[in-house]
């Protein structure tokens, strides 16, 4: 029997659980000793005329080796705006020169000996800013009164499409509008940003840093710095978390190679939590507006989405979230016409990036809501509304009106899956019951089906390498270049090896994150992994099995065709003469026994779901509670049913967390209101119900090992249906619309202003 | 996130923490658990040049019976007040209010004594003391003094404790059976209360409603003249001045205050088996 599909306990945790892992802020290396740390000086006004940033003071602090501000680094050109829609003066200085542009823009950066004497040094640089207006919202950005960066003229950061024509929705018995907020979120690793650089004698810089990919955050670093790539060496230790943030590289990583020069000592840096509710990248923050149109019976005929993406100060990943939320306009639903259009706007706060499911989640967040408001409007139930509309069943490719080609769907059957064990007809009549009561604890059941894109080319491919080495001791090296930070690769990617091999997982060991050891990598994000990296894997089992029987037919001078794989005994063996063979490790004495290989996929994958929330809202105060999830995730053939669900779990955590509690906020002037954790509502497992797994697997014909990714499923499928709930759970009173997250004030308010007749969205 | 420069002592007796106190003046503060002051270290919002660290101090920390009260040393850590069974049996509303503090680190190293001498509007314990009533018991240059609970709490982080007294003990009267409610509003189950309500025998005080925990004196006289729970319920609110932060609005505040209260009532009036 294939350890594939098995609950193979992960085999990184011993380690991660006892002594810990070695995360960059852990390093100890010989090539970073003496090593000087790094503290940034941030700007705490988030716009405003820089008028002169006095270094003197700090200079002269215990500890202070040097104080640099953007007059001591002219040799470095500005980090260009990037994209090629994207006005070429949305630059970013290094150093904050003339102006700032939010709370966590650096201004100065300080060398100290000791850690602690950097933030006593920071204190004592003086900043002086003459503040300018904030740009806070997308609509602020908008109105363009006030821009970041005069030199380009406007706000807009970058376009995708037109609006749709005036006519789109004429024919439609009913049609329904909303604006709804997708709010913006901090990631929250638990392994804050840092970095480590220091030169060698060779004239060549190793990096170390907490990222998603070592040879992206490579290209950038070297891309940024104007170095020759082969001049930099990254290496990634242990990540504690990314959720897309960690994606490429962050310009602090950089700077650190350009400050271990200009010092000429190594240096180190590690952000700390406040720093990191600032500085790293947030994710969502769309401003949207849908409309949806259709007959009273329920069928849609037309459903249109416009994004204002919220960009952030300067530009960054999260200015191409709309085209992702374009692309799966259409979601699940067989609408005859679907419009989608959008931009991304320069605001004073910080910028955002990829956000587990970056540009999925809205997507669906935004039509699962229509749909809902759609089945109000006509007095359906939402299932009912769904089942008329998804797309029916499919095993060829379909192609949607905005212009995804899904590789395999049976939506119906994920919905009438989650419904059924939801019990959602004993749920509706409970619901009855307790309305018809008026109890203070109201239910509210929601629902969402999702389909979602993985395993994307976004630029850098969709292929992944692999390298597989036998040794002569028996065990195994797989290098691969996907790059880990929680998800277990070293667990997946053994059972992969093994399973071809008969190398026992564990004596296999998986390494990734060393650019000169897997200079070819993609990295982790977009769901990709298992898919593009695991399929190269399991190829470089095969083409390595090949090889060997090659070696094996020549060494026991038998026909190679008379050779079969013997995986109890990891080795090869003459078909019908018992005893007769070779082990993988004889062969790997006589001469190394690689493969190097690179799987290339010939498309995404499509994974898709439903889910079913029940909450209870006090509608006294306003608190809603999650009580049940139910979710359906199809991502194909699953590997390590252990590891999918860890995924699905930690992606449920934070997709009701965006639907009930989470949201970075700022004040009218830019100030950051949740930059410690006692501020920004992080979600907790006391806050959330044991989830409810209802599992179905439809292979893919995309990869040989049928699968899809997992990754960021949980928070697609979940944030919708825990959103829609807590609405359900309000509509009898005339609620129609709540923006997330839904707090307790915002739920308690929009009942008072329902109740009092007037509209509350 | 590294507090400034600071000098530590660690005094051996409450005489040696007060001498602290009175030789280094208000560059000096008191640590105990250190689950308020240092966050604020951290953040550097409190920058003491001096910690006087009283939590080895011995015999500072025990609950007993002493006549019509339960005295309670200040060194008492939240997580030994939830487990107490004297605590439990004489006033209840207690350990249940300890048991509601952040989480069970915070639990397991704040201290009774550091809660009450902080005096953040929106915490538990202080909130269920003063609906209690009592007193606090500290010790300064001249010896011990008692000072009641209603007129301990000024404002925020403002107390009436002397800049060289130390924070000894609490008693509260015992409530044996009597019923209570401690009603806690919070959007996750280890923050700070948005509003939190204490009731019992008659007497409710407020958390997160003023610059410090309040008493709802409207309720109380209503109460007292007989006026229904809801009616008495609906004046929680009188006299306070909430705060708006992104959780709540003064409105909505003064909303929870007046429905938590209610409830609270309720559940305090209902035979004494209360929120626990």
């Amino acid at each position: 029997m294939s350890i594939l599909g098995t609950r193979v306990v992960r085999t990184e945790d011993p380690l991660f659980l006892t002594r810990g892992a070695t995360y960059t802020d852990d390093l100890v290396d010989d090539r970073l000793t003496g090593a000087l740390h790094v503290t940034f000086v941030r700007s705490q006004v988030a716009h405003g005329r820089l008028l002169s940033v006095d270094t003197s003071a700090a200079r002269e602090a215990p500890g202070v080796v040097a104080v640099y501000t953007a007059e001591d680094c002219a040799d470095l050109a500005p980090i260009p705006a990037g994209l090629p829609m994207v006005p070429p003066a949305m630059q970013r200085p290094w150093l904050a020169q003339g102006k700032v542009r939010f709370v966590g823009d650096i201004v100065a950066v300080v060398l100290t000996e000791e850690r602690y004497q950097g933030e006593d040094a920071a204190e004592l640089v003086s900043v002086d800013i003459d503040p300018l207006p904030a740009v806070v919202t997308t609509a602020d950005a908008a109105a363009g009164e006030v821009l970041l960066f005069e030199d380009a003229g406007t706000n807009v950061m970058a376009t995708f499409g037109e609006p749709a024509p005036a006519d789109f929705f004429s024919g439609c018995e009913v049609v329904v509008e909303q604006r709804m907020v997708n709010q913006r979120v901090a990631p929250v690793p638990l392994e804050t940003r840092a970095a480590a650089a220091a030169w060698g004698d060779d004239g060549r810089v190793t990096i170390w840093c907490t990222n998603q990919g070592a040879q992206q955050a490579k290209g950038e670093i070297a891309g940024w710095l104007g170095m020759d790539p082969a001049r930099v060496h990254l290496i990634t230790p242990d990540v504690g978390g990314g959720f897309g943030a960690k994606i490429g590289a962050d310009p602090e990583y950089a700077f650190t190679a350009w400050l271990a020069q200009r010092a000429g000592r190594p240096v180190r840096w590690t952000e700390n939590r406040s720093e990191n509710l600032v500085g790293m990248l947030h994710g969502r923050g769309q401003d949207q507006t849908v409309r949806i149109g259709g007959r009273r019976d329920g069928t849609i005929e037309a459903y249109s989405i416009a994004v204002d993406q919220d960009g952030g100060a300067y530009p960054r990943v999260g200015i191409i979230l709309p085209t992702l939320t374009m692309l799966m306009a259409a979601a699940t639903y067989a609408f005859p016409k679907v419009h989608a259009h959008g931009r991304a706007l320069a605001t004073n706060t910080t910028s955002i990036g990829a956000y587990r499911g970056a540009g999925r989640p809205e997507a669906t967040a935004a039509v699962e809501r229509a749909i809902d408001l759609f089945a109000a409007e006509i007095g359906m139930d939402p299932a009912e509304v769904r089942r008329k509309n998804l797309v029916p069943s499919f095993s060829e490719p379909h192609t949607t009106p905005s212009g995804a080609t899904y590789d395999s769907g049976e939506y119906t059957a994920a919905l009438e899956k989650a419904l059924e064990a939801a019990g959602y007809d004993e749920l509706r009549a409970e619901q009855a019951r307790r309305r018809e009561r008026g109890e203070a604890r109201q239910l509210g059941i929601g629902l969402s089906t999702y389909v979602e894109i993985t395993g994307a080319d976004t630029g850098l491919g969709s292929a992944e390498s692999a390298e597989l080495e036998v040794h002569a001791d028996g065990t195994a090296t797989v290098l691969t270049g996907t790059s880990p930070h929680g998800q277990g690769h070293a667990t997946a990617w053994a059972m992969l090896a093994s399973d071809q091999t008969g190398i026992p997982v564990e004596k296999i060991t998986v390494l990734h994150g060393d650019t000169d050891r897997i200079p070819r990598g993609g990295g982790t994000m977009g769901s990709r992994s298992l898919q593009q990296g695991g399929a190269a894997v399991h190829q470089a089992a095969v083409e390595l099995v090949a090889l060997a029987k090659q070696r094996a037919a020549e060494r026991l001078e038998v026909d190679a065709a008379d050779l079969e794989l013997d995986l109890a005994g990891a080795g090869l063996a003459v078909r019908g003469t018992p005893g007769a063979g070779v082990t993988l490790a004889e062969l790997a004495a006589d001469e190394p026994l690689l493969v190097q290989t690179r799987f290339e996929a010939a498309a995404p994958t499509f994974p898709f779901g439903a889910h079913v929330a029940v909450v209870e809202v006090d509608v006294e105060s306003g608190k809603a509670e999650l009580q049940r999830l139910v979710a359906v995730d199809d991502a194909g053939t699953i590997v390590n049913p252990l590891l999918a669900e860890g995924q699905r779990h930690g992606g449920y955590a934070q997709g009701v967390a965006q639907a009930l509690l989470e949201e970075v906020l700022y004040d009218a002037d830019g100030n950051p209101q949740t930059s410690t954790l006692a501020d920004y509502p992080f979600v907790s497992a006391t806050e959330l119900p044991s989830f409810e797994l209802v599992d179905m697997a439809t292979p893919t014909p995309i990869n040989p090992l049928g699968a899809k990714g997992i990754g960021e499923a949980g928070t697609i499928g979940s944030t919708p249906a825990v959103h829609n709930a807590v609405i359900d759970a309000v509509a009898h009173l005339g609620v129609r619309h709540i923006d997330m997250p839904t707090t307790p004030m915002k739920v308690w308010r929009a009942i008072q202003q329902a109740q009092q007749g007037g509209s509350n969205a | 996130m590294i507090p400034g420069a600071f000098e530590y002592v660690r005094p051996g007796t409450v005489e040696e923490a007060v001498a602290a106190l009175v030789e280094h003046g208000d560059d000096a503060k008191l640590i105990a658990g250190g689950h308020s002051l240092l966050p604020l270290m951290k953040l550097r919002l409190a920058m003491p040049a001096v910690l006087v660290d009283i939590s080895r101090i011995p015999d500072l920390s025990y609950v007993r019976v002493e006549g019509d009260e339960v005295a309670i040393g200040a060194g008492t850590r939240h997580f030994e007040l939830e487990k107490d069974d004297v605590a439990r049996a004489e006033v209840p509303i207690l350990p249940y209010a300890a048991s509601q503090v952040g989480d069970p680190q915070v639990r397991h190293r704040g201290t009774l004594g550091g809660t009450v001498a902080h005096s953040d509007p929106a915490s538990d314990l202080p909130t269920a003391l003063l609906a209690l009533g009592g007193s606090v018991v500290v010790q300064g240059p001249g010896g011990r003094r008692s000072i009641p609970m209603t007129e301990f709490w000024l404002g925020f982080y403002e107390t009436a404790l002397a800049e060289d007294e130390v924070v000894v003990e609490v008693r509260v009267p015992r409530t044996g059976s009597a019923g209570w409610a401690y009603e806690k509003f919070t959007r996750r189950a280890n923050d700070w209360p948005i509003v939190a309500v204490a009731a019992v025998e008659g007497r409710v005080a407020l958390a997160n409603m003023a610059g410090a925990v309040v008493r709802a004196t409207a309720t109380e006289e209503a109460l007292a003249r007989g006026a229904s729970i809801a009616e008495a319920a609906g004046l929680a609110d009188e006299g306070t001045s909430p705060s708006s932060d992104m959780h709540a609005d003064p409105e909505y505040r003064r909303h929870l205050a007046r429905l938590l209260t209610r409830r609270a009532l309720e559940k305090a009036s209902g035979a004494g088996a209360a929120a626990a």
